[in-house]
């Protein structure tokens, strides 16, 4: 076991929690993430290696398969990501690496993302004022990449659907939590 | 305005990065004689249409795939979203 | 004295709450009102007319409308920072503490010395500016325009920062509805109960329209008992939703509409973390254009006294807000509609003076007296309406007394919207009016009044009609109203009037129409920007038929074939505030942050923005003052022993596939195929017209893996033309591209001990000595006991220099632990001027360099470009005019004294000769002090610059008046041959 300590996006030791009115922010540092993007004549067998390894579910396009915290989405063209918890997966990237050999490209995505946890009756008011996607339209299991406040992130809708994970830029952890907590006092 | 992504549906342009012609894909052959001219004519000249121009779009805030859109330079109004990528073979470009 | 004896004017009824009583100000002196009044509303209800002065004559002037297409009474609301100039008295609803001022007088509303412009109105006709202040044109900025924009100006800023919040938001709909009067409530009826997702969107805090101004019966009920139903249904409905206070500003591309809500406007002031408005993007399905249509006034002489204002402005004054302009009124109609104003004035017992209407043959009443065929040919009254001047139908005069006068000249629908996507009006001749023509905006379809359809049940029924053909649903029942529209001709203007106001915002006559006309300004485009008509804050909503009427008639030509001008969004002016939304201040763009950079922080490191990302600069400590001991003593450490400097924000690209090799090598204008496993190589970057793009660095990790970096700056922009390469140019070649810039933290660890610290953290089984790790090396390692990290032995600085990253989540304790396990080496850490500083010394291109005109033959790595491969950017770096014999090379430069500063920027020329472009040898892109040689350096691209090492310049930068004498050098300060970087 190494001897550094990790902090969170934040900057934190620990997890940072906002509750405004009827919405919570929770940061998260527990997903572990990789992204899987098939090899050029391998796309079936890249497909069949990720289904196999989500019980047959093969995330399709603008959709995400959950099994929290474990979690797979699409994100391009024969790509996805393949979330898996932190504790127990930070070597994730490695052991997909060895289940899906050449068929993809495996690269570390743990430490690109910050990810935060808004939930509430708010939820989707929240998000109306954040970025263009339509969140109301969006049912558990849907997942799209889109823009808030200038930055490139995934935004998935899970279960219970009061539920959306966001997925930033790491190094824009503060101004992305700056901009959800400010549209969370708006709507309060 | 919005660009129906081949894909992904609908989606606002906002998301995407624009870089005009896309004629940008038919990169001339660098072993052709008159190879100068043709690359000066890529690099360089661009038609201005009033009108149906092909046009590059890169859905940066999306999922990264470039995008060849056909718009009406005078109305807006976009008849057809390809993947680049498929343009692109079908042009006959492979590696 | 309580609120409602000094509200004079206040009748029984109407919509507002009479058990609050709201106080206010307007300039100055304190009123009250009631929750839902408008501040128009109110101060009619005091007997206050006049509101303010008129923008070119300062003429006294009142409301003329009940709503945003008010062109009179315009206030500054608010004082201090968030005074709010040009707010229109008829939309402000009223709350406890308003104030507000008129504008554009001086010194009061009553007594403004700025009125003798009224008196030379002949001066100030059409184009007077255009006229007046032509010559000479030196005076135009110092003289003339101040005096005018003092003149004339409307309301002033406050000059203090905004103190509100702004959001923007998004929303999705199957139907926008665009107004909520009956055709509005009757299309979310329709729509909303099929399940549709519906936004009906109203400018008012009160849904309904005109049924909220409208005494009349609707299914069998009042139109408000109707209305309160109609919204308390579609109230409950979760897919219906009803934004009031809400501004469709504009239609803009493929179904996207600009909305602007006022959240707090109402409001004394924004709750605490409320914004004051959200500008919306409304994504819309289909749109139902229902905004009615708005009345028009008719020109007559002197038809802009306070107290004269549009016939269904009075009716919901009274019926509304149950106020009465005063308490004597006449009604001056061509059409039968003020005939409506009369009767509902004189149910709530107003005395009607007398209605005038222009037409022969008119309804009768047995309450007042009807004047057939008659006119208003003048009006009296100094500071407010006294008199009218009626010529009636026989010819006699007859003067009337009255307070107010209501105005009818019919109804046009209101167009506005239609015409965003340049949809042009279509005359219809039957209304004498423009109806939505032309192309609408996609998706939009229009009901009620702003199609033209004039009654009431018309309304309702086109606007159920509407949203069932929308959707192919089945039509809300339409309930029984009024189906007769009320009959309007044409009658713009009466005969022989000249100070008869069209536009009486901008102050533009029938005289001016004319005038204009007969100068040659003939077309409807130029006539509008000539006489300024339709060109105020309200885009004319109220004068732009009638200045087009009376061009036609003097013309000889119909209405439609003088044409019509089209509206432009906004629909009403929209604040800069919301326009401008969060991104304000450091919230302009967001922020990025190193993994180093809490701990920097706690070191007291002074901070730069380079471009999003705030980076370290320099971290002073105890007993320096200026920045330059700082740098200067963070290089020596460097060079001396060892530093550390986070390199995070360098572009970080994962690279892989079979093809990865062969894609690089399409990238890089120097060969990467052969690049051998465990290695990494600098990399060229050439945009196709061969000019450089960005340089870095490319390791390979495995025989299909590579990692490239870019450089900061560009990281963006390179990952997006790697991923035009790979799908555009390259469509088969097996390649993946993800950036993993913010996945890894990473440190560059400089100097002769960086080996020696390094060896403390890598786990033992790596041997990273200079035999197993040699320059140019790189490899996956472990450090601190098991921490997977990657490791490359590259060098900014010249000196022996490794790479290092970690998961980003632990860079903050790598940092740390590398200041720890450094201190016996006198570890620094070092910022971004050091880097600069080491990076000159050592003669490294960067972005200085790299600057979007330089070539790889520039830069001194013309033979880097591979002759053997087709890459980007090789045939046209070939050209002729790129490798002419004085080329600009990259050189350095010294200065002859030592005490001599080197200017970035400044240029370079022959030691003697003329000093002007003509003899310009070269330019500065870098400049810095150099602790190693001790005096100021420079990086410089001079003609032929290889050729003329040891030469003496002289370095010249008019822009800080600079001269001083320099020697060419190489670029390479430090350690020319690179033995410390391989040590």
């Amino acid at each position: 076991m190494h001897s550094l300590t990790p902090i969170t996006a934040l900057g934190g030791q620990t997890v940072r929690v906002d509750t405004i009115g009827n919405a919570e922010l929770r940061e998260s540092d527990g997903l572990a993430l990789a992204s899987v993007h098939g090899r050029l004549g391998h796309e079936a067998a890249c497909r069949a290696h990720l289904s196999d390894l989500l019980d047959g579910r093969l995330p399709a396009v603008g959709k995400a398969v959950l099994r929290d915290p474990e979690a797979a989405f699409w994100t391009g063209p024969d790509q996805w990501m393949v979330g898996a918890p932190f504790a127990s997966h930070e070597d994730l990237a490695s052991q997909l690496k060895s289940r899906f050999g050449d068929t993809a490209s495996i690269t570390e995505q743990t430490d690109a993302w910050a990810c935060f946890d808004l939930q509430g009756s708010a939820m989707e008011q929240v998000v109306e004022l954040l970025c263009p996607i339509n969140v109301r339209q969006m049912t558990t299991g849907d997942a799209q990449r889109t823009s808030i406040h200038h930055l490139g992130c995934f935004v998935l809708r899970r279960d219970p659907s009061d539920w959306v994970r966001i997925l930033g830029p790491r190094a824009s952890a503060g101004s992305l939590h700056h901009a959800i907590v400010t549209a969370m006092r708006s709507v309060a | 305005m919005i660009i129906n992504h081949p894909l992904l549906g609908p989606r606002d342009s906002a998301e995407f990065v624009y870089m005009g012609d896309a004629r940008l894909i038919e990169r001339p052959d660098p072993e052709s004689d008159t190879v100068a001219e043709q690359f000066h004519d890529y690099a360089y000249l661009r038609d201005n249409p009033a009108g149906t121009l092909r046009e590059l779009w890169f859905h940066e805030g999306g999922d990264r795939s470039w995008l060849v859109v056909t718009r009406d330079t005078r109305t807006h109004e976009i008849s057809k979203v390809e993947l680049a990528r498929d343009v692109a073979r079908s042009k006959g470009r492979s590696k | 004295m309580s609120g409602q004896m000094t509200q004079v004017n206040r009748l029984d009824g109407g919509q507002i709450d009479r058990g609050s009583s709201l106080k206010f100000k307007f300039d100055g002196k304190s009123f009250t009102g009631h929750a839902g009044d408008t501040l128009a509303s109110a101060l009619l209800a005091n007997g206050v007319r006049l509101m303010g002065r008129s923008f070119k004559y300062h003429r006294p002037r009142g409301p003329l409308s009940a709503g945003s297409e008010e062109p009179n009474a315009i206030v500054t609301l608010r004082d201090g920072a968030r005074a709010e100039p040009n707010t229109r008295a008829t939309t402000a609803e009223l709350f406890e503490g308003l104030t507000a001022r008129s504008q554009n007088c001086w010194p009061s509303v009553k007594f403004d010395v700025m009125a003798v412009n009224d008196a030379a109105s002949d001066f100030l006709a059409a184009g007077f500016y255009y006229k007046t202040f032509m010559w000479p044109a030196s005076f135009w900025e110092k003289v003339y325009e101040p005096i005018i924009r003092r003149a004339a100006g409307l309301g002033a800023l406050s000059m203090q920062e905004d103190p509100d919040q702004y959001d923007k938001g998004f929303r999705h709909c199957d139907l926008l509805i665009i107004g909520a009067g009956p055709s509005g409530l009757m299309a979310a009826l329709t729509a909303g109960r099929a399940g549709k997702d519906v936004i009906l969107a109203d400018e008012d805090f009160a849904l309904g329209g005109r049924l909220l101004s409208e005494n009349m019966a609707v299914g069998g009920k009042a139109a408000l008992d109707w209305t309160t139903q109609t919204v308390a249904e579609l109230s409950s409905m979760p897919n219906v939703r009803l934004m009031t206070r809400t501004t469709v500003m504009g239609a803009f591309d493929h179904g996207i509409y600009g909305a602007v809500e006022r959240v707090s406007d109402h409001l004394f002031e924004p709750a605490a973390g409320k914004p004051r408005q959200i500008l919306w993007r409304i994504y819309a399905g289909k749109t139902m254009l229902c905004a009615g249509a708005i009345e028009r006034p008719i020109a007559f002489e002197n038809n802009d006294r306070p107290g004269i204002m549009l016939a269904s402005a009075m009716r919901s004054y009274v019926n509304r807000w149950a106020v009465t302009p005063a308490q004597r009124v006449a009604i001056f109609t061509s059409c039968d509609d003020g005939h409506r104003t009369a009767a509902d004035l004189h149910a709530k017992g107003v005395k009607i003076a007398a209605v005038i209407d222009t037409r022969s043959e008119t309804p009768m009443s047995m309450d007042y007296e009807v004047l057939a065929g008659a006119q208003v040919i003048n009006t009296k009254g100094r500071l407010g309406l006294a008199f009218v001047e009626v010529q009636q139908a026989d010819g006699s005069m007859r003067t009337l007394e009255c307070g107010a006068l209501g105005v009818s000249g019919g109804w046009n629908p209101n167009v506005h919207l239609t015409c965003h996507q340049r949809g042009r009006p279509a005359w219809n001749a039957e209304l004498s009016a423009f109806v939505p023509g032309g192309t609408l905006p996609p998706g939009m379809s229009v009901a009620g009044a702003a199609s033209g359809d004039l009654s009431t049940y018309g309304a309702l029924h086109s606007g159920a009609k509407g949203a069932a053909d929308a959707f192919g649903i089945k039509a809300a029942d339409v309930p029984t109203a009024a189906d007769t529209p009320a009959k309007q001709s044409a009658f713009w203007y009466v005969e022989g009037c000249k100070r008869a106001w069209l536009d009486q915002q901008n102050d533009v006559t029938v005289k001016d129409v004319k005038l204009a006309h007969q100068e040659g300004f003939k077309s409807v485009e130029h006539l509008k920007r000539y006489t300024t008509l339709g060109m105020a804050t309200d885009q004319g909503k109220t004068s732009n038929m009638g200045g087009l009427a009376i061009m036609a008639e003097i013309a000889g030509k119909g209405i439609p074939d003088v044409g019509t001008t089209i509206f432009r969004p906004p629909y009403t002016p929209v604040s800069i505030g919301a326009l401008a939304g969060r991104m304000r201040g450091m919230e302009f763009h967001p922020t990025r942050l190193t993994p180093s950079h809490f701990w920097a922080k706690e070191r007291g490191a002074v901070f730069v923005e380079v471009g999003n990302w705030l980076r370290a600069q320099w971290f002073p400590i105890e007993g320096e003052t200026h920045w330059r001991q700082s740098v200067d003593r963070e290089v020596k450490a460097t060079r001396a022993s060892v530093g550390v400097c986070d390199c995070t924000t360098l572009g970080k690209i994962d690279v892989q596939g079979a093809d990865a090799a062969t894609f690089l090598n399409k990238l890089y204008c120097n060969p990467f195929a052969k690049l051998a496993v465990g290695k990494v190589r600098y990399g060229l970057m050439l945009r196709e017209d061969g000019i450089a793009m960005d340089d870095g660095t490319a390791g390979r990790l495995a025989e299909d893996h590579f990692v490239v970096t870019t450089t900061t700056a560009k990281a963006g922009p390179v990952y997006q033309h790697m991923e035009f390469v790979r799908q555009c140019l390259m469509p088969d070649a097996d390649v993946q591209l993800i950036s993993t810039t913010e996945a890894w933290a990473q440190y560059a660890v400089a100097g002769p001990n960086s080996r020696k610290l390094l060896q403390k953290i890598v786990d033992p089984e790596f041997d990273i000595s200079n035999e197993a790790f040699e320059f140019m090396a790189c490899a996956n390692i472990t450090v601190c006991g098991g921490l997977r990290a990657r490791l490359f032995r590259i060098s900014f600085s010249g000196e022996m220099a490794f790479e290092i990253a970690v998961p980003s989540r632990y860079g903050d304790a790598l940092m740390r632990k590398l200041m720890e396990e450094g201190e016996e080496f006198d570890v620094v850490p070092y910022g971004t001027e050091a880097l600069g500083v080491m990076r000159i010394e050592k003669g490294h291109a960067a972005g200085n360099e790299l600057n979007g005109t330089t070539t790889a033959n520039n830069l001194g790595m013309g033979r880097m470009v591979s002759k053997k491969k087709d890459s980007i950017g090789t045939v046209l770096s070939e050209r002729a005019g790129l490798n002419e014999e004085d080329a600009l090379k990259l050189v350095g430069v010294k200065p002859l004294a030592r005490e001599d500063k080197i200017t970035a920027g400044g240029h370079l020329m022959a030691a003697d000769g003329p000093v002007d472009a003509a003899h310009d040898q070269g330019y500065v892109t870098s400049a810095a002090y150099s602790p190693e040689v001790g005096s100021m350096i420079g990086l410089a691209f001079i003609k032929s610059g290889d050729a003329r090492m040891g030469e003496k310049m002289r370095l010249v930068s008019p822009v800080t008046d600079s001269e001083v004498e320099v020697e060419v050098t190489s670029a390479h300060f430090v350690d020319p041959e690179g033995g410390r970087q391989r040590a």
